[in-house]
C-alpha cells in the first residue's frame, strides 16, 4: 500500500523520534510512505486563531499537492496536522466552489485526495489488527499501558470521523494485538493543554499531572500516545513525582515487531523509557545499555 | 329536473362585514338550476335551519347549497336539517365562504368575487350529487389488549367492568410491567407494588378477562368491529392448569443466571417466578439457561420434584386465532442504553447505574432487600450523584425530547436515599427541573429543603474512577465554574425510549409511529387515544413518555372509547367510499397497494363475451375499511374507481365552474 506522507513540522524537530518510529513501523507493515513534495505548515495552533481562510488554505495546499501524487490517500503521524488537514478537507467537501477558490489562492489545482488519515487510523483500519499481530516477534507480555488519545484525533467528531469521541478503542485494541495489556481509565480523551504549554505552564502542569495520576491509579506502567504535542507535553510539563514513561504507539509496535530502540528513536525521549522495557524482558542482550 | 336552493349565511358579521352578500345573491340567482337564493344572519341557529327546511318544501328544492363556514364545523348540522324534511342528506353541499374567503381576504372588493366563485363551484357539484346511503357492519364485542403493564391492566379492567370480554396479551411471563419494578411512586411516596398488585390480582381473577402471558400478537387483520388476531403462545414448559405455583421446582433448580426483572442485579433460577407477586403466580422455564435444553438433556430436577406433574419439556409454541371488535395497544417503553456515553464510562463502571437499577436497589423486594448497596462492593453509598437528561434532550447522541418523568423520580430517589441512609448526601445535576403536575413542584421542593438534595445546574462532562470512588466532573452554569464531586454511586436518569421493536409492532397491527418509534395518536389534542386506524386505541408510554397518573387516565380513556364502540350493535359507515365500475376495471391491481387502509381486495367475476363465459379478476372495495381518501380514484388508469360524494364527474364540474 502506497500513501502520501505528510510528516508535519514536529517530525523535523521535537518529534523526530516519532517520525523515525513511524517510518520504521510502516516499513515493517509494508506501507510505502512517500513524502508530500514541498509540503508546507499545516497552520496548527496559530493560523485558525488569526484568519479562517489562511487556516483552510495552508492545509488545503498540502491536500492538493498530495492528490496530485496519485497515491491511495494521505496520512500524517501528527494529531494536530491530522486535525487541520481534516478541517480543510471537511470545509472543501461542503462546497465544490471552494475547490476553485483554493486552487486560485495556492496555485495548485485541488482534487479530493480522500479523507486525510492518521497513522493510527491506517494501521488499525487499513492494515488491520490481524496483519499487525502477524508481525509480532516479541509480544509485549505483561506490559500495562494506558492508551491516551488526546483531543485532536477525535474531535469534533463530525470532522474527525474516527472512533468513538468519548470512549475510543482503536489504540487499546492495537496494544492488545501487540500483546500488551491496555488498562481501563477515564482520561483517554482529556486535553493535555499543549496550546497553553508556553503561555500558561502552571495550568498545563495540573492537566498533565491529572492525566498521569489517573493513568497510574488505573495501574498503567506507561502512557501511549499518537500525538507529538501530547508526548512532549506529558514528558516536559510533568512534576518530579511522575515517572511514567510516555511512548508513541509506533515505539511499542516497533519493539513488538523486533526492531531495536535505536531504530525507533526511543533513546531520544526525555524520560527513562528503556528501564521499563528492560524490566519486562523486552530488550535483547545486545540492546541492553543502549539507553 | 334539478332545483337548487342557495342559502347565504352572514355568520353575524364574520362574513357579512367582509363580503357583499347582496351581490353574491344577485349573481348566484343567475346560475343554471338555481331556483331560490336566501340570506340569513345565523344559518346554523334553529330558526336558520328552519328557513332551509321551509324553503325546501315551498320551492320543491332537490339540491341545497349552504354558503357559510367550513364543512368541518357544520356539515353534520345541515345534513341533518336537510334529511329531516325527507331530502337525502348527501344532496347538500357547503361553500366555505368564511375560512376560505371572508377571514382571509382584506376587503369586499377582493372577497366578493371569490365568494361568488366558491358558491358557483358548489352549485356545479350539487347538481351532480346523487343520493347516498350508509352501510352497516356488525361488531364483535370482545377487546384485545396488547401489553400487561399498568396501562393494559387498567384498560382491561375498565372494559371488563363494563361487561365485555377482554383478552390481555403480555409477552413476559407475568403482567405488571415497568410499574412492578418500581419501589415508591412520586409525589405521594406510596409503594408501587401496594397499589399495582391488587389490580394485577383483579385482572387475573376477573372471569371476563383472559390472561395470555408469555404470548405475542403475530398479526392483526380485519377492521373496526371485526379484527382477526393470531396470537403466539410461547412454550412455557409449564402446564398452567396443573401447576399450583408451590415453588418446589424453582427452589430445587440448580442453575442460576442474572434475572431480567432485577436488570441483572440479582439472580434467578432457570425455572423461575419473575417476582413473588407475579400474575399468574406460576413459573416459566427459560430454555436458554436450562441445563436440560442447553447441556446434557439430563438434569430434569424440576420435573422430578413437581408433584402435580406440570413440567412439560415437550411443549411447543401454540397459535391462537381470535376475533375482536377493538384493540388497545399498551406496549410500554424502554430505557436508553447509557453505554453510548463514553464520557460516563460507556456502561463499564459497575457503580454508574441507571435509574431503574436504582429502583431495584431501593425496592424492599429487590436483590438487596431494599438496602442501597452499590454493585461493585456492596458498600452503602454516602455520596450519590444523580444526573438528569442522560440521552434525553441530547440531539447529538440521544433523543431530542424530554422524557418527562425523570425530574420527579430523581427528586424521589434523593428522598429515598436520605431516608434509607440518613448520613448520605445527594447531588443532582440538571438542565431544568420540570415539575409540572399536581403536587409535583412541592415534592421537588421537599427533596431540596427537607432532604437536603444539592441541585447543581449543569452538565456532567466526565466520570472516572479514583480509588474506590468515582469523580464526577461537570460545570455549574449558575456559578460559571467547573465542579468536581467525588461520589460512591452515580445514578443516570436515562431517556425514556420506545421499545426497540415498536415500529414492527405498529406495522404488524397497522397504525403509524413517529421518528422515535412512539405510536402516533390520530390527533395530538382532539383524538389523543385513537390511532389513525379505526378501532385501535393507545394507552401509556408506547405513545410517548408518561408518568403513572397520565398512563392510568389514558388507559381509562382508551377503555371508554372501546366501550362506546361496543355499546352499539351495528356500525354505520360513511357512504363516501370508493366504488368500482367493474365493466371498466382491468384488474391491474394498481389500486390495491396504494390503498393505505387495506380496503381493496380482488374478486373473480365471470362475464359473457359473445357466446362464451370469461372469468377475470376485478377490484372490490370493502366499505367498512375505506376511509374515502380518494387515492385509488387518482391512481386508477381506466377510471374505474370513483369516490362517492366526490366523483370524478363532480370534481370536473367544479373545476369547470371555477376555471371556465
Amino acid at each position: 500500500m502506497k500513501l502520501a506522507y505528510y510528516p508535519g513540522c514536529s517530525s523535523h524537530g521535537s518529534a523526530a523520534d516519532y517520525d523515525r518510529s513511524a517510518r520504521a513501523v510502516a516499513g515493517a507493515l509494508a506501507l510505502e510512505l512517500v513524502d508530500v513534495p514541498e509540503w508546507n505548515c499545516c497552520g496548527a495552533s496559530s493560523a485558525h486563531g488569526a484568519d479562517h481562510r489562511l487556516a483552510m488554505y495552508l492545509p488545503g495546499r498540502n491536500l492538493a499537492v498530495a492528490a496530485g501524487m496519485g497515491m491511495g490517500g494521505v496520512v500524517t503521524p501528527c494529531a494536530a496536522c491530522y486535525s487541520r488537514l481534516n478541517r480543510a478537507h471537511h470545509w472543501l467537501a461542503e462546497d465544490r466552489r471552494r475547490w476553485l477558490e483554493l486552487s486560485a489562492a495556492v496555485g495548485v489545482p485541488y482534487n479530493d485526495v480522500g479523507k486525510p488519515r492518521s497513522l493510527l487510523e491506517v494501521v488499525v483500519g487499513d492494515v488491520g489488527l490481524e496483519a499487525v499481530a502477524a508481525q509480532v516477534r516479541r509480544p509485549l507480555k505483561g506490559l500495562k499501558a494506558a492508551a491516551y488519545y488526546g483531543c485532536l484525533m477525535l474531535k469534533p467528531p463530525e470532522v474527525a470521523r474516527f472512533d468513538d469521541p468519548e470512549n475510543p478503542r482503536s489504540m487499546d485494541d492495537l496494544l492488545q494485538a501487540l500483546g500488551a495489556q491496555p488498562v481501563r481509565w477515564g482520561f483517554k480523551t482529556e486535553c493535555c493543554g499543549a496550546s497553553l504549554s508556553v503561555s500558561r505552564p502552571e495550568l498545563v502542569e495540573k492537566l498533565v499531572g491529572d492525566i498521569l495520576d489517573n493513568a497510574s491509579a488505573a495501574g498503567a506502567e506507561c502512557v501511549v500516545t499518537a500525538c507529538p504535542m501530547c508526548q512532549a507535553n506529558l514528558e516536559q510539563r510533568r512534576s518530579e513525582r511522575h515517572r511514567l514513561p510516555v511512548f508513541y504507539f509506533t515505539d511499542l509496535a516497533g519493539i513488538a515487531f523486533g526492531l531495536s530502540p535505536r531504530e525507533l528513536g526511543i533513546p531520544m525521549h526525555l524520560g527513562e523509557p528503556l528501564e521499563l522495557l528492560r524490566g519486562k524482558g523486552l530488550l535483547a542482550a545486545g540492546e541492553e545499555g543502549q539507553g | 329536473m334539478k332545483r337548487v336552493g342557495v342559502f347565504l349565511c352572514w355568520c353575524g358579521s364574520n362574513i357579512s362585514s367582509a363580503v357583499d352578500l347582496d351581490q353574491v345573491a344577485e349573481q348566484t340567482a343567475l346560475l343554471p338550476h338555481v331556483v331560490h337564493v336566501e340570506q340569513y344572519k345565523y344559518l346554523c341557529s334553529d330558526p336558520g335551519q328552519e328557513t332551509v327546511r321551509k324553503a325546501i318544501k315551498e320551492h320543491a328544492l332537490n339540491r341545497v347549497v349552504i354558503a357559510a363556514c367550513s364543512p368541518r364545523m357544520h356539515e353534520r348540522t345541515f345534513r341533518r336539517a336537510v334529511g329531516s324534511v325527507g331530502l337525502n342528506p348527501h344532496l347538500m353541499e357547503i361553500a366555505n365562504i368564511r375560512e376560505q374567503c371572508s377571514w382571509v381576504h382584506p376587503d369586499k372588493v377582493t372577497s366578493t368575487p371569490v365568494a361568488v366563485d366558491l358558491v358557483r363551484t358548489a352549485v356545479a357539484k350539487a347538481v351532480k350529487d346523487i343520493p347516498l346511503e350508509p352501510s352497516y357492519v356488525g361488531i364483535e364485542k370482545r377487546a384485545l389488549v396488547v401489553g400487561g403493564g399498568i396501562a393494559g391492566i387498567q384498560a382491561a379492567l375498565d372494559i371488563a367492568d363494563s361487561g365485555y370480554e377482554v383478552v390481555l396479551v403480555e409477552r413476559e411471563p407475568t403482567i405488571g410491567g415497568r410499574m412492578a419494578q418500581l419501589d415508591k411512586t412520586f409525589p405521594t411516596l406510596d409503594c408501587s407494588s401496594c397499589i399495582l398488585t391488587p389490580k394485577m390480582v383483579e385482572a387475573g381473577q376477573d372471569p371476563r378477562i383472559r390472561l395470555l402471558t408469555y404470548a405475542e400478537v403475530e398479526s392483526l387483520s380485519g377492521y373496526i368491529g371485526n379484527f382477526e388476531a393470531r396470537i403466539r403462545m410461547k412454550a412455557r414448559s409449564v402446564d398452567l392448569d396443573r401447576c399450583t405455583g408451590c415453588g418446589d421446582c424453582w427452589n430445587k433448580c440448580p442453575y442460576r443466571s442474572p434475572g431480567e426483572f432485577d436488570l441483572g442485579l440479582g439472580k434467578r433460577k432457570a425455572i423461575y417466578l419473575p417476582f413473588p407477586q407475579a400474575v399468574p403466580n406460576k413459573p416459566v422455564l427459560d430454555r436458554a439457561t436450562c441445563a436440560y435444553f442447553q447441556k446434557d438433556g439430563k438434569c430434569q430436577v424440576c420435573k422430578k420434584v413437581c408433584a402435580p406433574g406440570a413440567i412439560d419439556f415437550e411443549q411447543q409454541d401454540e397459535i391462537l386465532e381470535e376475533r375482536f371488535g377493538a384493540v388497545v395497544v399498551a406496549t410500554g417503553f424502554d430505557l436508553w442504553d447509557h453505554g453510548r456515553y463514553g464520557e460516563y464510562g460507556a456502561g463499564q463502571h459497575p457503580d454508574v447505574i441507571s435509574s431503574l437499577e436504582f429502583e431495584r436497589l431501593v425496592s424492599a423486594s429487590g436483590p438487596t432487600d431494599g438496602k442501597i448497596k452499590r454493585p461493585s462492593d456492596g458498600k452503602l453509598p454516602e455520596r450519590v450523584v444523580f444526573i438528569q437528561c442522560v440521552g434525553s434532550r441530547d440531539e447529538a447522541k440521544g433523543v431530542p425530547y424530554c422524557s418527562k418523568v425523570c425530574c420527579m423520580y430523581t427528586a424521589k430517589h434523593a428522598i429515598l436515599l436520605k431516608e434509607k441512609i440518613p448520613s448520605s448526601q445527594s447531588y443532582v445535576f440538571y438542565i431544568d427541573v420540570r415539575a409540572a403536575g399536581k403536587n409535583y413542584e412541592e415534592f421537588y421542593r421537599r427533596a431540596t429543603v427537607e432532604y437536603g438534595a444539592q441541585y447543581i445546574r449543569g452538565r456532567v462532562s466526565r466520570i472516572y474512577p479514583r480509588g474506590d470512588s468515582l469523580v464526577v466532573v461537570g460545570e455549574d452554569t449558575l456559578l460559571g465554574q467547573k465542579v468536581e464531586v467525588e461520589a460512591d454511586l452515580v445514578v443516570l436518569a436515562t431517556a425514556v425510549v420506545s421499545r426497540s421493536d415498536a415500529p414492527q409492532v405498529a406495522q404488524k397491527l397497522g397504525f403509524s409511529y413517529d421518528q422515535h418509534g412512539f405510536f402516533t395518536e390520530a390527533h395530538p389534542k382532539l383524538a389523543p387515544v385513537e390511532t389513525n386506524t379505526a378501532g385501535i386505541f393507545l394507552a401509556g408510554a408506547c405513545q410517548g413518555p408518561k408518568d403513572i397518573p397520565d398512563t392510568v387516565a389514558q388507559a381509562g380513556a382508551a377503555a371508554a372509547k372501546v366501550v362506546r364502540l361496543f355499546a352499539k350493535d351495528q356500525l354505520e359507515t360513511e357512504p363516501t367510499v370508493a366504488r368500482v365500475d367493474r365493466a371498466r376495471c382491468a384488474g391491474c391491481e394498481w389500486c390495491r397497494p396504494i390503498c393505505p387502509y387495506k380496503a381493496i381486495e380482488m374478486e373473480a367475476v365471470t362475464e359473457r363475451v359473445g357466446s362464451g363465459q370469461v372469468a377475470r379478476r376485478v377490484a372490490k372495495v370493502n366499505p367498512s375499511l375505506c376511509h374515502g381518501c380518494g387515492a385509488c380514484s387518482v391512481a386508477c388508469r381506466s377510471g374505474a374507481m370513483n369516490l362517492l360524494g366526490f366523483s370524478n364527474e363532480q370534481v370536473w364540474a367544479e373545476v369547470e365552474a371555477l376555471c371556465l
